[in-house]
């Protein structure tokens, strides 16, 4: 099969596995901003989010899409070093056109990954979890907290520990994505020599906007609670 | 007026492809900047063989940066630390009085050392004969002229064509990819209307090729732009990509 068996098919998983995963940080993120103008409007989008059929999908669907993109850029990784070869370079240098992000994707994801375990006991676990454990009788957690994830934005974001480590993790993000979004463009073949710094160019802008639709939350929410109220 | 200065080498030697290698140093005196960096191996290994030790074997040819067969990793560069030159066009002048110079071969599983610096670069080849060509039939030529070529593709194909076969792009690369080599090489035929009859099956078996040979999967950190001494761009790496996945769809 071409798409494991031939190095373009594997990066073309990588780009469609990879691009998924930032439409959804566009999606996610663009529902975050809610909460900064209406705590109401956001949780009613929790509400429609909550455990129902199509939301539940869209949950399998995406935990796909990470183990997907996981695994294969663990095979991918795996493979490039046994192509550089036992013997490694004494002496090596840096070149001024290549980006740090793109020779640390690996190092960046498994950062990404390892605060998401994080990120799922902080919301997950404590809203879509608890539903679904209601749904099938097991009445752990609570269940008027489920659905009020401006409640729990409040509560984590407020304290400064939790509000850095998540601007820690959204800024290895950023790095991922700075390398991550022109590389799925130009894996699709989607670039020429007139696009390449354009594409280069677009693709930071966005990548950036994205993390900044994050960060925004973070830091309001840190503000707003220890310095406004 | 000539300059001379003093190195440090610190040479990377190995006795055959299975014998363990290991740096060795040596002590370069009065190497005079006009120099050219291959002419100071010549001199170092006149020096190794007035010692009655074994010369270093380097590869080298043309000597003017045409055939590609010189290669050596300079100071974490391949073709050294200068820009968008070969090694041979590589001048002592780069270099200080004083500098340690240390000296490899290209790494990569694909290309496995031969003796001291010099690797096999046969993996090249082989793509090439998997496809980076055109088949043509004995008969009547064709006037060249005859067929119209917009100047933006001819000039396109002419930039993938410079491509020299060095193996500085794989040397470079993190991954051991050898995507630059074989997107110059794809390119610069599916550009042209003599080389689009064979281009999907072209790309299909050099793409094939180099897996098979144990490349590594290209991740777009550009190493191999940078490095290449014919400045060879990593949009001919977005058209290979083009042309591999259009032939792979259409299947
Ligand atoms: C929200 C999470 C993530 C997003 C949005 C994301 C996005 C992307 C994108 C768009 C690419 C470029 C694909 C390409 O070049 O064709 C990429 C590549 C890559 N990602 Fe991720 N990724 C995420 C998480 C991860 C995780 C958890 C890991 C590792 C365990 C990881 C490891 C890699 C690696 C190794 C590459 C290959 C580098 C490359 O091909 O340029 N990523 N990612
Ligand atoms: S693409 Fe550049 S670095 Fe690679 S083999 Fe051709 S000339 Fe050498
Ligand atoms: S010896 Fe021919 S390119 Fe350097």
């Amino acid at each position: 099969m071409w798409l494991i068996n031939s190095s373009i098919g594997r990066k073309l998983i990588m780009s469609i596995s990879g691009i998924m995963l930032v439409l959804f940080l566009l999606f996610h993120g663009l529902m975050n901003m809610v909460v900064i103008f209406s705590a109401d409007a956001y949780n009613a989008i929790c509400a429609f989010l909550g455990a129902n059929w199509y939301a539940l999908i869209a949950t399998k669907g995406l935990a796909l899409g990470f183990m997907v993109h996981i695994l294969y850029a663990m095979y991918l990784s795996f493979q490039n070093l046994k192509a550089r070869g036992k013997e490694r370079y004494a002496v090596t240098d840096k070149q001024d056109k290549v980006s740090w992000a793109s020779q640390n994707m690996l190092v960046l994801g498994l950062i990404v990954f390892g605060f998401l375990a994080l990120h799922l006991y902080h919301f997950w676990s404590k809203m879509q979890l608890v539903e679904i454990g209601h749904m099938l009788g097991k009445h752990v957690g609570d269940i008027d907290k489920a659905v009020d994830g401006a409640y729990w934005i409040t509560y984590w974001f407020s304290q400064p520990v939790y509000a850095i480590i998540y601007l820690v993790w959204l800024s290895a993000l950023w790095f991922h994505l700075t390398h991550g979004v022109w590389s799925s463009l130009h894996s699709l073949g989607l670039n020429n020599q007139t696009w390449l710094p354009r594409v280069k160019c677009i693709s930071n802008i966005f990548a950036t906007l994205v993390v900044l639709l994050f960060v925004s939350v973070v830091v309001y929410t840190y503000v707003y609670q220890n310095f406004v109220l | 007026m000539e300059k001379t200065i003093n190195v440090t080498l610190k040479v990377w030697r190995q006795a055959g492809p299975k014998a363990q290698g290991k740096f060795e140093t040596y002590k370069l005196n009065n190497v005079s900047t006009d120099s050219s960096f291959l002419e100071m191996m010549d001199i170092l290994n006149e020096q190794l063989i007035s010692e009655r030790k074994e010369p270093v074997a380097f590869d080298h040819d043309c000597r003017e940066g045409i055939c590609g067969m010189c290669s050596l990793y300079i100071n974490g560069h391949p073709h050294g630390p200068d820009g968008e030159i070969t090694t041979c066009q590589l001048h002592m002048r780069k270099f200080k009085d004083g500098d340690t110079i240390t000296i490899e071969p290209w790494r990569s599983a694909a290309f496995p050392v031969i003796k001291d610096l010099m690797v096999n670069r046969g993996a090249y080849d082989k793509i090439i004969q998997a496809g980076g060509f055109v088949s043509v039939n004995t008969g009547g030529v064709p006037d060249g002229n005859a067929i119209p070529i917009s100047k933006i593709y001819a000039d396109e194909a002419m930039d993938a064509a410079s491509c020299i076969g060095c193996g500085a792009c794989a040397a470079a690369c993190k991954n051991g990819s050898a995507m630059l080599f074989v997107a110059a090489k794809v390119s610069q035929l599916a550009l042209l209307p003599q080389g689009k009859v064979e281009r999907a099956t072209r790309a299909k078996a050099m793409v094939a090729k180099m897996d098979e040979l144990g490349f590594g999967n290209c991740t777009n950190t550009g190493a191999c732009e940078a490095e290449c001494p014919k400045n060879i761009s990593i949009s001919h790496i977005a058209r290979l990509n083009r042309e591999f996945l259009s032939a792979k769809i259409k299947d």
